[in-house]
């Protein structure tokens, strides 16, 4: 990372910095970030700005398409945006791929206001790191996008929550967001957006569980990060008590191409299911670790192909698809199309679009041992099930990988579908739910346990 | 008012709009557990001993704060309550004391719960340790142990104790000592996952913190872990003996509110002081005075005066 000071947007983020790059950012030249593959195999629709246009200039901003979904959602009105969500099946890609277009539809039929729009930039799902790409390199579309749900959904604040430890995503935002009410594009009624809405930056404190839905709005009203129980949703009583859309970023700006070119075209790439195309967060031993927006439906062992395939000479032990909260998928689900409904059939999940690449030369019950630590240190203590449940399970994976199970590998293996059954029925919120889906797939999908002392 | 059916283990039941689905399944008189739940207190719904299966939902549904709808359809007894309450009550009798808690050993019972199937209890906390737990790390142990939250007792005052390794983080002490009664914010959850505690700002002793030493937090506790220091030094000498106690109610004498206060009493010593939770004045919540004032009353001098 390398700041100068004095000037707005020379802080960037390029990975291992030689000399050279270094000498370049400070002479004030931009640097693409090295460690990160942008790629994409289809259109590139998320990814068309993503280090190819300046992010700090509404002016390049505009003259590479900006905007003009706004125009567009202005022209069609309320009905009309949410319509083209609807057609265009938009779920969200925060992980629970609930549909867009009926959760801003319910907020704008929500009687009491003022209505609010959050957009979830938390991104703290182990293995994600897509929003970060879309917050650093195309801030204003993210702006666009969230006027557009403004307008749509009858909200006229906007609240974008951060995960905190983004500050080059945190400074581009804060000068996109001036950029944007100079330029009458945010804040009050004007004449090229004729309804008022303005956009608050709130930065998190570094906990996990503050990207939950209903602890983030706690987290903004000032509160401890705790998740509230549901019903009510935040669509009905979200923050401060009020009808709350929260979008993750990569929903948000895919609402872009959908409103700006229509569903049918938003639809021409994907499957009939899952249309559009999708940001994959592809890391482990790959060679080109990156994010990678494919359209719906490529198959798993093609996206690992566009990223260089597998790092080293041994062979693929399994692939954690969705991220912590996510599953293990075995070498035999290559084959899978990567879309919402091939996944679900397949008992996975695409989450967050996490793809963790795990070769053989990788110990897998640290990796496991790692998750359980994780959701124990995560959780936010609050129901039984999760705060102790959490403890109960990383203890449990310690005695299976020091070989010292309570009674034998079976007994363990019992005691943890009970606690993950208990975990998964009777948590609050979905951290608790899914803290033993990872582990206990893996148990079944790898056999770790079983196959040697790795 | 509206009216709502639901079916519960088969049987119909209508309730008014606004109950809980706890109170339709009381009044099939169902015996449905609870912990983090009290009739003065705004539901938390933390403890999750209360769940039961809504037909329908992915997730069982805690009962004590979800509302009534229309047409649910619940089961109090299958398979998946039975696993969840159980494991809830191993997780907390593995983690917790919960030997002063009323209702748990005939839960236990009741859901045959084995809290030793995770191991024998870890080493207790130093003084301050778990204070110091820093968010986002911890020590792994080799799991041969269960971690739980075994410390040493909190006496910085003379009125009340505070036993956290009793405590079970059912917030209600926290409850009642913000919104729910005193409006004082003295204490409050700190901490994240298992190192959630309840804290004074910044671990100031009590003393020297915003508490005003009502005691409603030891009023609510469920657990004993914050109990009269009268209570706890007669249980810490061995001299505690329910079989020599007498509950007596009387009305506050300090002020015209009219609290009804009822007494524990024991070799003619006060122990605690609580009032009950249905009472139209207090609400089951009272001041420092009426709560621990009563030190006159057992003046050998007050004593000998009798009623004058
Ligand atoms: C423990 C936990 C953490 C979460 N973290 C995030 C996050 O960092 N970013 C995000 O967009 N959604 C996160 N979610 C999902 C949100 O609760 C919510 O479903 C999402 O923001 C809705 O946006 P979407 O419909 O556009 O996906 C998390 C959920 C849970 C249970
Ligand atoms: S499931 Fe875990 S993170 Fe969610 S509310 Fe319960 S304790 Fe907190
Ligand atoms: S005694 Fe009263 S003021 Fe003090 S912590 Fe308890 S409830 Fe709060
Ligand atoms: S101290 Fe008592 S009332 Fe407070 S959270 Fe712990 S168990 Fe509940
Ligand atoms: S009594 Fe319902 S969750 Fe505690």
């Amino acid at each position: 990372m390398v700041s100068v000071a004095g000037k707005r947007c020379v802080e960037q983020a390029f990975g291992a910095a030689d000399i050279a790059r270094v000498e370049a950012a400070l002479g004030g030249a931009r640097v693409a970030p090295a460690r990160y593959a942008l790629e994409a195999s289809g259109p590139r629709r998320l990814l068309a700005r993503a280090g190819r246009v300046d992010p700090c200039s509404i002016e390049a901003y505009g003259a590479s398409g900006g905007w003009r979904a706004l125009e567009r959602a202005l022209v069609i009105g309320r009905d009309g945006v949410i319509g083209e969500l609807n057609a265009a099946k938009l779920v969200g890609r925060g992980g629970a791929a609930f549909p867009t277009g009926r959760k801003w539809e319910a907020v704008a039929k929500t009687p009491a206001g003022p209505r609010y729009l959050v957009c979830n930039a938390d991104e703290s799902e182990p293995g994600t790191f897509k929003d970060r790409v879309l917050l650093e390199e195309d801030p204003f579309a993210l702006i666009e996008a969230m006027v557009i749900g403004g307008y749509a959904t009858g909200a006229e604040q906007g609240y974008i929550y951060l995960r905190g430890e983004y500050p080059l995503a945190a400074e581009r935002l804060e000068h996109a967001m001036a950029q944007s009410r100079a330029a009458g594009r945010l804040g009050p009624a004007h004449a090229m957006k004729p309804f008022a809405f303005d956009i608050e930056l709130r930065r998190g404190g570094g906990a996990y569980i503050c990207g939950e839905e209903t602890a983030l709005c706690a987290s903004i009203e000032g509160s401890r990060g705790e998740p509230r129980t549901k019903p009510p949703f935040p669509v009905h009583q979200g923050l401060f008590g009020k009808p709350t859309a929260i979008n993750n970023v990569e929903t948000l700006v895919a609402v872009l191409d959908i409103v700006r070119d229509g569903a049918a075209a938003y639809a021409a790439v994907g499957t009939p299911g899952s249309p559009g195309t999708k940001l994959f967060c592809v890391s482990g031993t790959v060679r080109r670790p990156g994010v990678y927006e494919v359209p719906f439906g490529t198959r798993l062992g093609e996206l690992i192909e566009l990223a260089g395939g597998l790092s080293g000479p041994a062979p693929l032990q399994g692939i954690l698809l969705g991220g912590a909260a996510g599953v293990f998928v075995g070498p035999d689900k290559l084959a899978l199309p990567l879309s919402f409904e091939d996944a679900r059939a397949a008992g996975a999940t695409l989450g967050s679009g996490v793809v963790f690449v795990l070769d053989e030369s990788i110990p897998l019950v640290p990796t496991l041992r790692r998750i359980a630590a994780f959701f124990r240190d995560e959780s936010c203590g609050q129901c039984v099930p999760c705060r102790v449940g959490t403890v109960r399970q990383e203890e449990l994976l310690a005695r299976l990988a020091n070989g010292k199970p309570r009674g034998d590998l079976a007994a363990e293996r019992a005691l943890l579908a009970e606690l993950g059954q208990a975990m998964r029925d009777a948590s609050i919120c979905g951290l608790g739910q899914t803290a033993s889906s990872a582990i206990e797939s893996a148990l079944v999908q790898l056999q770790p346990f079983v196959k040697s002392s790795r | 008012m509206k009216n709502l059916n639901l079916t519960i283990d088969g049987h119909a039941v209508t309730v008014p709009e606004g109950s809980t689905v706890l109170d339709a399944c009381r009044k099939l008189a169902i015996d449905t557990p609870t912990f983090c739940w009290a009739e003065n207190l705004t539901p938390v719904n933390v403890c999750r001993i209360c769940v039961v299966e809504l037909e329908g939902a992915r997730t069982l549904i805690p009962s004590c704060s979800r509302k009534a709808e229309e047409g649910m359809k619940i089961r109090t007894d299958s398979e998946r309550v039975r696993l969840s309450r159980k494991l809830v009550l191993e997780l907390l009798g593995s983690s917790v004391d919960m030997s002063l808690a009323k209702d748990f050993a005939p839960l236990a019972k009741r859901y045959d719960a084995h809290p030793e199937r995770f191991g024998p209890r870890a080493a207790r906390a130093a003084a301050g340790e778990r204070e110091q737990a820093h968010a986002g790390h911890h020590e792994t142990g080799d799991g041969q142990t269960a971690a739980n939250v075994g410390q040493p007792m909190k006496v910085d005052n003379e009125l009340f104790v505070r036993d956290y390794e009793r405590c079970m983080l059912c917030y209600k002490c926290v409850e009642a000592c913000g919104n729910d009664a005193q409006n004082t914010f003295a204490i409050a959850v700190a901490g994240r996952g298992f190192d959630a505690r309840i804290a004074t700002e910044l671990e100031t002793p009590l003393p020297d913190s915003a508490c005003v030493f009502c005691g409603n937090c030891v009023g609510v506790c469920p657990t004993g872990a914050l109990m009269f220091k009268a209570e706890s030094d007669l249980r810490k000498s061995g001299g505690w003996d329910e079989t020599k106690q007498t509950e007596t109610d009387t009305i506050c004498s300090y002020c015209g509110v009219g609290c009804q206060l009822t007494l524990r009493v024991q070799d003619n010593q006060i122990v605690r002081v609580t009032s009950p939770s249905d009472h139209s004045v207090t609400g089951g919540h009272l001041c420092v005075k009426g709560r621990f004032g009563w030190a006159f009353v057992q003046e050998p001098a007050a004593q000998d005066k009798g009623g004058s």
